[in-house]
């Protein structure tokens, strides 16, 4: 099925198994979600006024007096609306009260680019909120990752914002049926064993990645892919013992250089890992400037397939 | 209100007097840190407003958050010890004076960002709704924080959905040295809920009883699934924004005006001439006080006692769910 497809049956999985779990946002059934809709009734199904700031407050209020709630932001620039009640009050309220109380909540972000929508609609905001402590971030790149994680996501107590890049959206993949099948969250994995350079593909960047490596192979560069999964807290054990295999990493993401996740992978490994690097680190991201409306423009924002092969290349 | 009622009222709006007056000398000689913003001066719009509650109903509040949980029922002692930043502490240290929140009398936070309980108390009235309970949500805040958007975003929800919600503003007349006048358009935030199509009524916030009364009313509609209603309690806040601060210039309000409000509606002292006039004896009302002088000592002996928090649980209260791994990895 597709990714689309996988989000769908895990919400619904899930809001069929437990009937604390409810589904907020705006406009749900026009974006992937009218299946959704039409299953259950206006107990568990709340459609709700351009009020991104508030209904996430109301989501996590909510979800603090004994409901599970999934809370669709919608196009991920949007979601900086919701910022203040995300790091304010549901990454820290477990905290500050000493443990009093949980915030079991899902925020559902969808990262649009490279389609001509210009800047207010092509965010990639997840770097923002890895540095707030309390969240838990995630970005499946594959059908399978999404139904499993999405599943944990709504099962954990914490507040837990996934990050779906829209370009997976109809990409067709394995899912397995079992609905008690979870992938856990803070585990990476490695999508392809390889031996000469390691390629870390977040989210989108998974794409022009697995299309780089295929070509690599017919010129007998052997990469191994590692998909983090979860951005917090990330799997640098999984990382790490790969770059301790093959002593070359580049890391490839669609969001802006600065301080984005490669920043914060290619930290740790100067800090954990040097002795095993035989070459820099590099970094392939998006430049520090917005994205822009004209295509030819947005065309050189992010990593595509070619740079990812000349990166690899120059390693070796 | 019921006679019994009446004397818990008494109490309770004593207990926050008594817990501030001692709170504010503590935090003068250095003993609580941080940031002291006392409810003195308010306890009627806090007490009146939480005895019309349940026990099980939910609350959230503000930065000025020790009325609240102690309106409620709270214990004092997990309240000071929170003060002192000691284990003990309602919230084991982890939040302190600007948010004490106590669960154990459904107060799920006291935020410290302005109006960011509003969209927090609205979602525990969908909660009960969605699970078909009748509790109500009571919100507490300010009038500074009806210019917040969160405020109108959530009462246009409570409505739109009939979410049983109880919006109380604790008008005091300053959001820190601002008045209404210099940052309302429209000075009537009562009617500010004929927007959201709710009803919307402005209380006398130094009588304890009519704030009840306005609040039960309000209560018995949202419990009917009639939705939310706002409540406008004209209060009065006694002593500065916060302890200590001191606001150069021309002062935002005048010393006279302050000292009339303390010698004509002090909220405690016209509510004993209320309890005594309905025949109440004066012997009552001192075993009342006696009551709760000794539990304000106790309180502080009891904060003052306790180990603070150990450096070994830095890391504690941030997740619910374990990680199989660490999110900071060893240095």
């Amino acid at each position: 099925m597709t990714y689309l497809e996988a989000v769908v049956q895990a919400q619904i999985e899930e809001m069929d198994r437990d009937e604390r779990v409810i589904l907020m946002g705006e406009d749900l059934a026009v974006y992937g979600d009218e299946k959704v809709v039409r299953r259950f009734d206006a107990t568990r199904i709340w459609s709700t006024p351009i009020s991104e700031t508030s209904f996430t407050g109301v989501g996590i209020g909510a979800a603090i007096t004994g409901l599970r709630p999934i809370v669709s932001l919608g196009i991920a620039s949007f979601m900086y609306l919701a910022s203040d009640q995300i790091i304010n009050q549901a990454a820290k309220l477990r905290y500050m009260t000493g443990g009093q109380i949980r915030v079991p909540i899902v925020f559902r972000s969808c990262m649009y680019y490279a389609s001509s929508i210009a800047a207010q609609h092509s965010d990639r905001p997840y770097p923002l909120f890895m540095n707030v402590p309390g969240l838990k971030i995630i970005c499946p790149t594959s059908p399978a990752d999404i139904k499993g994680l999405l599943k944990s996501a709504v099962r954990d107590d914490d507040p837990v914002l996934i990050f779906e890049d829209t370009k997976f959206w109809s990409q067709k993949g394995p899912v397995p049926s079992d609905p008690e099948r979870l992938v856990p969250i803070g585990k990476a994995e490695v999508k392809r064993a390889g031996t000469d350079v390691t390629i870390v593909a977040i989210a989108g960047a998974m794409r022009p990645v697995l299309e780089a490596a295929k070509a690599l192979a017919e010129d007998k560069i052997s990469v191994e892919i590692v998909d983090p999964r979860t951005l917090k807290p990330l799997d640098m054990d999984t990382i790490i013992r790969s770059v301790a295999k093959t002593g070359r990493i580049v890391l490839v993401e669609n969001a802006h250089r600065l301080l984005n996740v490669s920043a914060e992978i290619a930290a740790h490994l100067a800090e954990e890992a040097f002795d095993y690097l035989k070459r820099p680190i590099v970094r392939l991201s998006a430049p520090d400037v917005h994205v822009p409306f004209s295509p030819p423009l947005e065309g050189l924002m992010f990593p595509g397939k070619e740079q990812i092969i000349a990166a690899v290349k120059r390693l070796l | 209100m019921n006679h019994q009622q009446k004397l818990e009222a008494y109490r309770r709006m004593l207990r926050i007097r008594r817990f501030e007056e001692e709170g504010t000398r503590l935090f003068k000689t250095g003993r609580i840190p941080g940031a002291y913003h006392s409810s003195i001066g308010q306890e009627a719009a806090i007490v009146g407003a939480c005895l019309a509650l349940r026990e099980d109903d939910a609350m959230t509040g503000t930065h000025r958050s020790h009325g609240h949980p102690i309106g409620k029922g709270a214990k004092l002692n997990g309240l000071m010890a929170e003060l002192f930043g000691k284990e003990t502490g309602i919230c084991k240290g982890r939040g302190g004076s600007m948010h004490l929140a106590d669960s154990s009398v459904g107060i799920i936070g006291e935020s410290a960002i302005v109006g960011g309980g509003i969209p927090l108390a609205t979602g525990c009235g969908l909660s009960a709704k969605v699970r078909c309970t009748d509790k109500v949500a009571l919100c507490f805040f300010g009038d500074g924080a009806v210019n917040q958007g969160t405020f109108h975003e959530s009462l246009n929800m409570a409505s739109l959905w009939k979410l049983p919600v109880i919006y109380l503003c604790e008008n005091n007349g300053y959001a820190i040295s601002t008045s209404l006048k210099l940052s309302h358009g429209q000075l009537s935030i009562a009617m500010r809920a004929h927007s959201y199509g709710m009803p919307g009524v402005a209380v006398d916030g130094q009588d304890v009883l009519a704030v009840h009364r306005e609040v039960s009313a309000a209560v018995l509609r949202a419990r009917r699934g009639e939705g939310p209603t706002l409540i406008e309690a004209k209060t009065y806040r006694f002593d500065e924004h916060n302890v200590g601060l001191i606001i150069p210039g021309t002062p935002y309000r005048q010393p006279e005006e302050v000292a009339e409000y303390r010698a004509n509606y002090d909220p405690i002292a016209l509510f004993k001439q209320v309890l005594l006039s309905e025949g109440v004896g004066t012997g009552v009302i001192e075993a009342i006080e006696a009551e709760v002088d000794a539990a304000v000592t106790e309180a502080i002996d009891f904060a003052e006692r306790s180990p603070l928090p150990d450096r070994a649980t830095l890391h504690d209260y941030l997740y619910g769910s374990p990680l199989d791994q660490s999110v900071d990895r060893p240095m």
